[in-house]
């Protein structure tokens, strides 16, 4: 049984419409991956979150809380809950990550950051003007809340005179690049992901010519070290082999297949075609978490089965994605998002990979 | 580089008021109402009416759920509201992946059909 559809997603239209995020955290939680990095305020080209990392801990904390309660008794507190959360952020009530579990998440954004400053990109970062974008409210259909979300992010490029976005994950990218020219008129910010912008440049000027395209290979490298960047960096664990996830969004909105093959070969890293992959991926089932979480655990847990069956390590390019698979894969499939394996690459001090 | 944007076709360019009616029907058949397809279609590029019914999306889509996505826009197409309603639980745990939409013969833009018909439901008050 899921929950009753109507009241959650007036909770996230009222959030958003409201608070400014379909799950609305302290500016001071969104922005804390930042400290210490040096990034100047605003700037032409900026680097976009939309919280979508940090919101991850905050998700898992509601998600254990409606399976403690089971969906039956959060069902009948649905509609009340969505009266209280018009008065009160529900949000920042229930649901609280403790430190560790925000520093998981949080370091997705910094590993970002710092291969951008790597290849020196020149970014700069909004901070508490870093809005989400409202990919989950466009996704549930509530269009006037988004329009008018849509309006204030714009407001805060123009202001800091941004021209154009670096995201990190495929649902802002989608919001960003695809979806918000068709809501806010004369929109005419470039938005391209992180992995985009790091291969056209390569990481140290080894990968260029993104040439994006399809194709459905069995299991096979998709990409194997190139003897450049292999003998260039120390510290890179040697021959890794892990098996990819490609996001569905990125995959069969934004056509970004190629950039995350080319880093991951660049890096050293041998990338590994699942049963499924490149426009033909499986979702990891994270779209229906909100509403039909065990739908949501039946498609990742296939899913699950076609990376595990391929490699015992996996990537993610997606926080949905990373979050979904792993509570399926219950240690099983050890999966790390793609930027931890870039900066582990690049730069093992920094000590991009998580233990 | 080109992006799979849900932007406006020809096709959705062409969706407009009194389509649906132009069918000639036979009497005594089942008088289908149009009014559902002709507001969806005001709601955006809605071109459920592109389906040619192959099935090939249900096949390709991971839920597994008969009525999704084939029957669903049919019976938008067909302007069958109660149908759709009775249906809304599925049209909201769709993923919006995809999957089948990369297969569909006739390129309907199914993950936006179904976004205009969670739209058009909330609106509803279903
Ligand atoms: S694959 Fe396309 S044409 Fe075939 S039933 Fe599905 S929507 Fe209709
Ligand atoms: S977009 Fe929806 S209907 Fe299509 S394959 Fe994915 S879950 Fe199924």
């Amino acid at each position: 049984m899921g929950l009753p559809v109507r009241d959650v997603a007036g909770i996230l239209a009222d959030n958003l419409r409201l608070r400014g995020s379909v799950l609305p955290i302290p500016a001071r939680r969104a922005t804390a991956w930042a400290r210490g990095l040096g990034i100047p305020r605003g700037g032409e080209t900026v680097l976009y979150t939309g919280s979508m990392y940090q919101l991850i801990p905050y998700i898992e904390r509601l998600v254990r809380l409606e399976q403690r309660l089971g969906n039956g008794r959060l069902a009948a507190l649905t509609g009340l809950a969505r009266r209280a959360n018009r008065l009160v952020n529900g949000v920042s009530l229930v649901a609280r990550p403790s430190a560790a579990e925000r520093r998981e998440y949080d370091r997705i954004p910094a590993n970002v950051a710092r291969l951008l400053q790597r290849a020196g990109v020149e970014f700069g970062y909004l901070y508490e003007d870093d809005l989400y974008s409202g990919a989950l409210a466009h996704d549930l259909g509530a269009d006037a809340e988004v329009a008018v979300h849509a309006q204030r992010v714009v407001a805060a490029f123009r202001k800091h005179g941004v021209r154009r976005v670096i995201t990190i994950d495929p649902h802002t990218t989608n919001m960003l690049r695809s979806v918000y020219p068709g809501l806010v008129p004369g929109y005419d910010v470039r938005a391209q992901s992180y992995l985009e912008v790091l291969a056209e440049r390569g990481p140290g000027g080894t990968v260029s010519g993104v040439d994006e395209g399809d194709g459905h290979p069995a299991v096979v490298a998709a990409s194997s070290p190139t003897s450049e960047t292999s003998a260039a960096r120390p510290g890179r664990p040697p021959g890794l082999r892990v098996v990819i996830h490609d996001s569905c969004v990125y995959a069969r909105y934004e056509n970004v297949i190629d950039a995350p093959r080319r880093l991951l070969g660049a890096a050293g890293i041998t990338a590994l075609e699942p049963e499924q992959s490149r426009t033909r991926t499986w979702c990891c089932g994270g779209p229906a978490e909100a509403l039909f979480p065990q739908t949501a655990a039946a498609v990742a847990t296939q899913r699950v089965a076609q990376l595990q069956a391929v490699a015992p390590e996996g990537v993610t390019m997606c926080p949905i994605c990373l979050v979904n698979l792993r509570k399926a894969a219950d240690g099983r499939l050890h999966l790390r998002d793609i930027s931890d394996y870039l900066v582990s690459a690049v730069a093992p001090e920094s000590g991009g990979v998580a233990p | 580089m080109t992006t799979a944007v849900s932007a406006p076709t020809e096709r959705a360019e062409q969706v407009g008021e009194g389509r649906v009616g132009t069918v000639p029907r036979a009497a005594g058949a089942a008088v289908l109402s149009p009014w559902l397809d002709r507001l969806l279609a005001r709601m955006g590029p809605f071109d459920a009416d592109a389906c040619m019914s192959c099935g090939i999306c249900t096949a390709t889509c991971p839920l597994g759920i008969d009525v999704l996505p084939r029957r669903v826009l049919r019976y938008a197409a067909l302007g069958l509201g109660d149908q759709v309603r009775a249906a809304g639980d599925t049209i909201f745990s769709c993923l919006l992946c995809r999957a089948c939409e990369v297969s569909c013969p006739a390129g309907v833009h199914i993950t936006e059909d179904i976004r205009l018909l969670r739209r058009w439901l909330l609106q509803e008050g279903w």
